[in-house]
């Protein structure tokens, strides 16, 4: 049985955040694995998944949530006992060391990754294509926050078109998010495993621990298309 | 009106007019946005000193805009309105320059309501609803909801609510409540109102809701029910527009309307009449087959309107990313598309692939077809419902004949 969890959907839900668990569970279940699919409220514990899933929220809820997240370590826990945890946009930052709220206001993080967000000089809003190893993933960043890696922290992606966590003195280039163990963060917000179905079967294939039988879906031709179309590259990016 | 307008404004009206009528000549546009860009660009003023002397009703939200404006004025009798759509300032002094009844009703997009109510000084504001809209353009719903409060702080104008609606009720409750008329119409969406507007807690927005810091539900002065139950009577509202949430919108504007003095079973007799609003909910021909047309553009509005095709054979989804409809799809998503099992949807528009790739997800029954190749390939003889954002809407629209 395959567990995964949405943590706090009420909070961190703001754009079509579910899709990935939706894209997860039938992934999976396709292949002939059986799934269950929780919601984590607030005031619930985190319970004991395969994969956790970390969405986008405004401010105030982004808020709230890494409150509720940081009254026990419990997260922590689950990721260092090989839970996959995919946080994406304002679940990106907040599971990070520090992010910066409407007002100047900073807002200690989770620390799972180290890594600082600050607020840009403007909104960063559009498609979103990175290379992630031999892969494209492309999706679509809607954000105000940079975010800096730590020196011992990799990117999840090194930035094609774009900003994802944006520009620093230590970057050479635009990166996007972050990779760490079983953790995979990224400023590509929403349902962002919907346009990558590579990245879906990869988390999946962390979570159960070893490869999957190859599926065809309507997402392969998607995912050709968005990459075609934001970034103008061949449709095969492991040949690139 | 005999109100007598400056220099600058007669210029400014006499380059709308020029420029409207160039640019429907063109086949440019529908003739309204442009020129009033021109006339505003001469005289800013423009849609105040044209509002003077009106009495105007306005009309916000995310979802039922259009079609509660036209209920509006087909409640009121007929009256001066933007029924074209055009929601902000321009399309606005098109409508205020085309037509001279006193009496105005306007949709005013939801961003724009701080800088229209402040030009217009309406009589009486209505505010429908509030969810996520095309993030990539548009502000987040809190932000909306606090832009709103701010605003309706210091408006003279009679609010008119659904207290259905946390955000709603964030957005309109800030100023004295014998100014609001609360009306509880429901509501079928409740996804952006799980987290309390005034201070973040989870929210059950359910029913009599009440959140932990005090904020709740306000007492309501109309139940929209069998009947449409005020303070001193009940109304029989019979609704011709399909959909719950056309009834919800028809209850808001025949209060609105016995706002301005029409009494209430008149003003629901006048509104029971209308059967389409520009163009939504029609039924249209192409290539030999018909269709039903209606326009959802987010969540919410496809929520509302998959209760009325579910159980179809077939369904065409017409999905489009161009400005007006946001470039990001991934509301599709936060759709309940689920609902479609059993159906086979063909799906067209530019993100067609998005859609069906969506559907597909959710084992509904997917297909990307070409719009032309269309008619050839679904056998029903029956009408078919095609749900459309809003340039795939537009489009249908340009491609069908009336039956």
């Amino acid at each position: 049985m395959l567990k995964i969890a949405v943590l706090y959907p009420e909070l961190l839900g703001t754009y079509g955040d579910g899709g990935n668990a939706l894209v997860l569970a039938s992934r999976a279940r396709r292949r002939g694995i059986e799934v269950e699919v929780v919601q984590v409220a607030l005031d619930e514990t985190i319970p004991d998944a395969n994969i956790l899933l970390l969405g986008g929220g405004e401010d105030g809820p982004q808020r709230q949530a890494t409150y509720g997240l940081a009254n026990d370590d419990t997260l922590a826990k689950r990721v260092n006992d090989g839970a996959v945890l995919l946080a994406v946009c304002a679940g990106f930052q907040l599971i990070g060391t520090s992010y910066e709220v409407e007002g100047g206001l900073h807002v200690d993080g989770l620390g799972l990754v180290d890594a600082v967000t600050t607020r840009g000089p403007k909104r960063r809003v559009g498609d979103l294509l990175t290379r992630v190893g031999n892969r494209w993933m492309v999706g679509f960043e809607n954000h105000g926050g940079e975010t800096e890696l730590g020196p011992d922290e990799v990117p999840l992606g090194v930035v094609e078109s774009g900003t994802g966590n944006g520009r620093f003195a230590s970057n050479a280039r635009y990166v996007d998010g972050v990779r760490h163990g079983s953790i995979f963060g990224t400023y590509a917000h929403g349902p962002v495993l919907a346009q990558n179905p590579w990245l879906a079967d990869e988390l999946l294939t962390l979570a159960v621990g070893r490869p999957l039988e190859p599926l065809t879906s309507i997402a392969d031709e998607l995912h050709r298309s968005r990459v075609r179309e934001v970034g103008g590259f061949p449709d095969d990016p492991v040949d690139y | 009106m005999s109100t007598r307008l400056p220099l600058r404004s007669t210029l400014a009206l006499a380059g709308l007019r020029s420029v409207n009528r160039a640019s429907r000549v063109l086949r440019l546009g529908q003739g309204t946005v442009a020129g009033g860009r021109v006339a505003l660009r001469i005289d800013p003023q423009l849609v105040r000193r044209m509002s003077a002397q009106r009495r105007i009703v306005l009309v916000s939200g995310t979802n039922g805009k259009t079609t509660t404006t036209a209920l509006v004025v087909a409640a009121l009798g007929g009256a001066t309105t933007n029924a074209t759509g055009s929601n902000m300032s321009a399309g606005i002094v098109a409508a205020l320059a085309s037509d001279k009844r006193a009496l105005t009703v306007l949709e005013v997009d939801e961003a724009y309501l701080a800088t229209v109510a402040d030009a217009t000084q309406p009589e009486v504001i209505v505010l429908l609803n509030l969810s996520r809209d095309q993030l990539d353009r548009a502000a987040e719903v809190r932000v909306l909801a606090d832009k709103w409060r701010t605003t309706l702080h210091n408006t003279s104008a009679t609010i008119v609510a659904n207290c259905a609606d946390p955000l709603v009720v964030y957005g309109a409750v800030a100023q004295m409540d014998s100014k609001v008329v609360w009306c509880d119409v429901g509501s079928s969406w409740t996804l952006d109102a799980r987290s309390c507007p005034q201070c973040t807690e989870p929210l059950n927005p359910e029913g009599t809701w009440r959140c932990e810091c005090g904020f709740a539900k306000p007492h309501p002065d109309f139940v929209l029910g069998d009947t449409l139950a005020g303070p001193v009577a009940s109304v029989d509202l019979q609704v011709s527009l399909p959909g719950a949430f056309n009834r919800s919108n028809a209850a808001l504007a025949v209060v609105a309307a016995s706002l301005l003095g029409v009494p209430l079973q008149l003003a629901a007799d006048r509104v029971s009449a209308i059967r389409d609003v520009a163009g939504r909910f029609t039924l249209r021909q192409r290539d030999g087959k018909t269709f039903r047309l209606m326009l959802a553009k987010n969540p919410a509005g496809v929520s509302a309107l998959i209760g009325l095709v579910a159980g179809g054979s077939d369904l065409v989804v017409s999905i489009n990313d161009l400005i007006a409809d946001g470039a990001d799809p991934s509301w599709l998503y936060d759709a309940p598309f689920d609902e479609l099992r059993g159906s086979t949807v063909w799906c067209t528009g530019e993100r067609a692939l998005d859609l069906a790739a969506r559907l597909e997800y959710d084992d509904v029954t997917a297909r990307v077809v070409a719009v032309e190749d269309l008619a050839g390939r679904i056998s029903t003889t029956k009408p078919v419902d095609v749900i459309a954002n809003y340039t795939a809407f537009a489009a249908w629209l340009e491609a069908t004949t009336p039956c």
